[in-house]
């Protein structure tokens, strides 16, 4: 009979293979004291665990996780923002990923009455009001219509909210944490209604959610017409519970809160319905008492991601990446000028990646850091010329009150020892 | 036939099957039945579509406002802890903090029935009966000093009560900020005279969690 080869003691929790484990790591003890007297990184010098020991095997993973390295790489909320969690939010941690895509569990959460828990086969679509024929649709009947993918970004219109009075929240995550960029696949709206048959006075739609809020908001038959979709996926798979599963509304470049989630229902009518979260919410009240409605678009913005807060610069002067995200509700991000003295002098940074429309755009910009303090900021242009506003531009306009729609450029203060504050500057 | 004509009619068969369908032409899902939409269709508009039969008191609305939603709303609508306020708050729109209630803020009274009627009470939604919904609609009216304490809503009357913010809300003006002619960039050098200086700080008000929290102005909705 032939021992069964030592598993790394990390992972493993079996006495037999945690004996085996002792005696080999007592070898690598002696080993590595043998080395002390050799120049170099204990990491080299030494052996680990993982490079002797064996790990997991294929069955032990049915779904990946992340390593437990990461374990820090998680969504947060900011509790005294809401009366409860249940009806509240958390934000996506920007400053921990690359590239352009939001992995599904760490897109930011916002619902209204919890994350309802719907069984896909008790689940349905039905479409009514000013239509020829009104319509239930099984979720199999949805999967049965030509599909299509994109990829989107998704912002809460609340994003950067907290900031309007000055600069609050130490950390992207929670000043720019409200968006999410992944790919959907699902059916046109334009297809669904065009079955039922839109009557010639129908010029709005109603959807609304499935969940203990039944989340409603009125919009406009030519959105719903252009490029709205019914998705079932994201990023490849089925729709997170927190994102809507089975069924949630796509309406690219709009606010997230009009992209209902667990989609049961769309009406067809001749008037918007002034809804609770289109009248009390997700207006943007004025300095004049005035408040604007119907502010769907989401403007063009950006921020820099590290360094930030939460993130840093631990490393000496010298060669120095700045990274971040930008994305417009009105098309593709045209460029991305990087400030480091407070908006004084910019630099073109480098977008790399895909560039899609309505979806987050990365940028890099790659300097030599002589080690003296920073005002970093980042300004997008996107491909309408719109170009991101100062905070303090945006004021201007519309007062302290706004709540919603701020894309403000934003500051970090990066001190000679590399930390990071929320400021805002002259 | 002809092996020519036969081609003919087996490529106008295959052109026919990979032919994109027509609108409306999936042939997908079913019909709904008149009781499916009622029992889902349950929006209610400003000019009153959707409103069912039925009416109520302020006086039966205190009743149950005591017993469903003054735990949160306070006994006044005054809110307990961050849950919202819903009356009072007139005057304040245009002041540093802005109460925004149905009284101050609302421009409709049908987004209070239709609210309440699909989502509350928080945690049993859709549990109200219709009287029940006109009843604390109309008691909420009373506590924003909108009618008398013995005011009866019905949906015979409901279009006549208007809230008085109604005409304070403006189409999107956006964009509001300076847009780029074709082929300009942005202002990149010295693009801001003298010294720049910081004007505000995080860690003043430092409500970052995991710091020593305290509760932050703003809000996210």
């Amino acid at each position: 009979m032939t021992e069964k080869p030592a598993k790394n003691p990390m992972t493993s929790t079996s006495r037999r293979t945690f004996l085996g484990a002792g005696l080999a790591l007592g070898g690598a003890a002696i080993a590595g004291k043998a080395a002390s007297a050799a120049e170099g990184e204990d990491v080299i010098l030494e052996k680990q665990t993982w490079n002797q020991f064996l790990g997991d095997g294929v069955d032990a993973r049915p779904y990946g996780t992340p390593s437990q390295f990461e374990q820090h790489v998680v969504r947060r909320d900011v509790s005294w923002l809401t009366a409860d969690p249940i009806s509240s939010v958390n934000f996506t941690p920007l400053h921990e990923l690359d590239g352009i895509i939001t992995p599904n569990g760490l897109c930011f959460e916002r619902h209204h009455a919890g994350i309802a828990e719907v069984d896909p086969a008790k689940h349905r679509l039905m479409i009514n009001g000013l239509v020829d024929k009104p319509l239930v649709f099984t979720m199999q009947d949805l999967m049965r219509f030509p599909r299509r993918n994109h990829v989107y970004f998704l912002e809460c219109a609340a994003n950067s909210g907290m900031e309007w009075r000055g600069a609050q929240l130490n950390g992207c995550q929670f000043t720019h944490g409200m968006v999410h960029n992944v790919m959907y696949t699902g059916v046109p709206l334009k297809y669904l209604l065009e079955e039922a048959g839109v009557k010639t006075n129908g010029k709005w739609v109603m959807p609304e959610g499935a969940d203990a809020s039944a989340m409603t908001r009125s919009i406009p038959m030519f959105k719903a017409l252009e490029d709205c979709l019914v998705a079932f996926k994201m990023n490849g798979e089925a729709l997170r519970p927190e994102q809507g599963y089975p069924l949630r509304l796509v309406v690219p470049g709009w606010e997230g809160n009009m992209w209902v989630k667990w989609l049961r229902r769309i009406e067809v009518g001749d008037e918007p319905w002034h809804h609770r979260e289109e009248t009390s919410k997700y207006t943007d009240l004025l300095e004049n008492g005035k408040a604007r409605r119907f502010t769907w678009e989401m403007d063009a913005k950006s921020v820099i991601t590290n360094p930030s807060p939460q993130a840093p610069l631990l490393h000496s002067k010298g060669q120095t990446v700045v990274t971040g995200v930008a994305w417009s509700g009105r098309g593709t991000i045209e460029r991305v000028d990087v400030s480091i003295d407070g908006g004084t002098n910019w630099r073109s940074a480098r977008i790399d990646g895909p560039s899609l429309d309505k979806s987050i755009h990365r940028f890099y910009y790659d300097f030599e850091w002589n080690g003296s303090p920073l005002l970093l900021q980042s300004r997008a242009m996107d491909s309408t010329g719109y170009v991101q506003p100062t905070k303090s531009a945006l004021r201007a306009e519309r007062g302290t009150n706004s709540i919603y729609h701020n894309n403000g450029i934003q500051t970090w203060h990066v001190k000679a020892n590399g930390e990071v504050e929320n400021v805002e500057v002259s | 036939m002809s092996k020519s004509l036969k081609l003919l009619i087996a490529s106008a068969a295959v052109a026919a099957l990979v032919t994109p369908a027509l609108a409306g032409s999936f042939n997908l899902g079913r019909e709904a039945t008149p009781d499916e939409v009622a029992a889902w269709d349950i929006d209610v508009r400003p000019d009153g579509t959707g409103l069912p039969e039925g009416k109520g008191t302020v006086a039966e609305g205190e009743e149950v406002f005591a017993e469903q939603c003054a735990s949160c709303h306070g006994d006044f609508g005054e809110g307990v802890d961050r849950w919202p306020v819903l009356a009072g708050g007139q005057g304040t729109l245009k002041s540093d903090r802005p109460v925004k209630t149905i009284g101050s803020y609302w421009p409709y009274l049908s987004t209070v029935w239709d609210y309440i009627n699909r989502a509350m009470p928080f945690g049993h939604a859709q549990s109200l009966e219709p009287d029940q919904v006109y009843a604390i609609t109309a008691y909420l009216l009373n506590m924003n000093d909108l009618v008398d304490a013995d005011f009866e809503l019905s949906k015979e009357n409901f279009t006549s009560v208007r809230l008085p913010n109604e005409a304070n809300f403006i189409d999107d003006p956006r964009p509001d900020t300076p847009v780029m002619a074709s082929g300009k960039e942005p202002c990149m050098e010295n693009c801001k005279e003298g010294e720049v200086k910081i004007t505000s700080r995080a860690a003043v008000l430092d409500v970052t969690p995991e710091e020593q929290a305290e509760a932050g102005k703003g809000a996210v909705d």
